[in-house]
């Protein structure tokens, strides 16, 4: 009989704990409900308890992909209002063939548009990566790259920006929770023109401290090493050699121009990132590409080198 | 008593068990990319067999890695998406549409062209009149095949098996 007792309180209990995670929610709008009926708060005062319970799990996994590809279609237009793009549907084609092959064995294949790449006219050694999608990489970057293996280890490292969502960790946390908040708020119910100007403060925001970061201060050095090891494993997955990266690296190192507005200022020294890849412990060995593979490349871009 | 009471409440926990098994079996997910592929095989090289768009509904016959087997249409169409197309959460195209009521949550809605929104942009846009799009615009239109990347693959020697998705 004590036995059966027992047996029936750790049912009861498991019951009770299955419906209990799931009622977190409900409890606080209850309770919430209750306060305001029963006059011990004010209406207002309940919706703020109520925002805030929600606010607490606001996060970045909260933006939607189709509000990552609005945010990137800017950020790519300021990007675009710094550095011309290169006029040049040849080299533009073979970039996005390769670009999207390469983020097929990505961690994050598929974006709300898709990935979309872009060549700059400008001798500076840059390339930037928008939540949406959008990549830039300027001719001077593509300078530094002696194979097609080379250009995908550059393709890879900002796809794995996308993938790791730098850029949109660069969005101030303050501005994250406003915006999520409104709308969460404001979901339920057609938006107001207020909402909207509310929402484009933050939008225009976010945009601010995605473009400062990426154009002027840079990544911190984690994540850039973060995105080349994210650029060795596409690599390899799709059958480049992940040393192309380094030999990418070793030609940058060489043709950087000191105090540059460029990688020079807001990415690590390419003997830092070699170094750290070497420490990773990432297999990088040199090989000469097939020449299929070298013929294209130059038929595609040797115009540029 | 007891026996009684407890027969009842392990029917109780039967019956949970039970209907969380049934909605594992009903796995519905939501496209949450513009336009999804279905494919014949779990690769992106994999023939098209059917689109879906942003906010359909599909249900999940089978899970292979990163990709879902998954039927449109009541089961009229069916193919492999990745699970980084698809998203747990239903997708309202609308506010107030469908099952959209007042107490929705962000844990288990999102809402289409709200947030960060093609309506945010174009109010961006009227305030900063410097920034263009038209190459932004040019660029997404660029549309690679798979046959066109399953060319370039083969004829460089790269991997045809290649497959994306977290590991």
């Amino acid at each position: 009989m004590k036995k059966l007792f027992w047996r029936t309180g750790i049912i009861f209990f498991t019951l009770m704990f299955m419906i209990s995670c799931a009622a977190v929610e409900t409890v606080t709008t209850i309770a919430t409900d209750v306060g305001v009926q029963s006059g011990a708060i004010t209406k207002s005062q309940g919706e703020s308890i109520r925002k805030s319970t929600q606010a607490v799990s606001k996060s970045m996994e909260d933006f939607t992909p189709e509000q990552e590809y609005y945010i990137g279609r800017s950020v790519g237009a300021v990007v675009l209002g710094k550095y011309k793009p290169l006029s040049d549907a040849k080299v533009n084609a073979y970039l996005n063939l390769l670009g999207q092959t390469l983020a097929m064995a990505s961690d994050m294949p598929e974006l709300f548009g898709g990935y979309h790449f872009l060549v700059l006219d400008s001798d500076d050694i840059n390339a930037f990566a928008t939540p949406g999608g959008h990549i830039f990489v300027t001719r001077g970057l593509i300078r530094c790259c002696r194979t097609e293996d080379a250009l995908a280890a550059v393709l890879a490292h900002e796809i794995g920006h996308v993938q790791l969502r730098h850029g949109m960790k660069a969005i101030e946390k303050g501005r994250v929770t406003e915006a999520l908040t409104i709308l969460a708020q404001e979901s339920a119910k057609s938006f107001g023109s207020e909402d909207v100007i509310k929402l484009t403060k933050e939008f225009g925001g976010a945009i601010s401290d995605i473009t400062n970061t990426m154009i002027n201060n840079g990544y911190s050095r984690s994540y850039e090493y973060q995105a080349d090891a994210a650029s060795a494993t596409i690599l390899k997955r799709i059958g480049y050699n992940p040393g192309a990266l380094i030999d990418m690296l070793n030609v940058m190192a060489r043709q950087m121009k000191p105090g540059g507005n460029d990688f020079a200022k807001t990415h690590p020294s390419p003997q830092s990132r070699i170094a750290e890849l070497k420490d990773s412990g990432i297999e990088l060995t040199l090989a000469d590409p097939p020449a299929a593979r070298k013929e294209r490349f130059i038929k595609a871009a040797g115009h540029l080198l | 008593m007891f026996r009684y009471i407890s027969m009842v409440i392990c029917l109780a926990f039967l019956s949970v068990l039970f209907l969380n098994g049934a909605a594992v079996a009903q796995k519905i997910m939501s496209v949450q990319v513009r336009e999804g592929q279905l494919r014949a095989t779990p690769s992106h090289l994999g023939k098209i067999v059917a689109k879906t768009s942003y906010g359909d509904r599909v249900t999940v016959l089978e899970e292979r890695g990163a990709w879902e087997k998954v039927s449109i249409a009541g089961g009229k169409f069916q193919g492999w998406m990745h699970n980084t197309a698809l998203t747990s959460k239903k997708i309202a195209l609308k506010a107030g549409q469908g099952n959209v009521s007042t107490s929705v949550t962000g844990d288990e809605i999102a809402l289409a062209g709200k947030g960060f929104s093609e309506e945010v942009e174009t109010q961006y846009r009227k305030s900063n009149k410097n920034l263009d799009y038209t190459w932004i615009d040019w660029m997404e239109a660029i549309d690679i095949s798979s046959e066109q990347m399953e060319h370039f693959i083969t004829s460089g020697y790269l991997s045809q098996d290649a497959q994306g998705g977290k590991p």
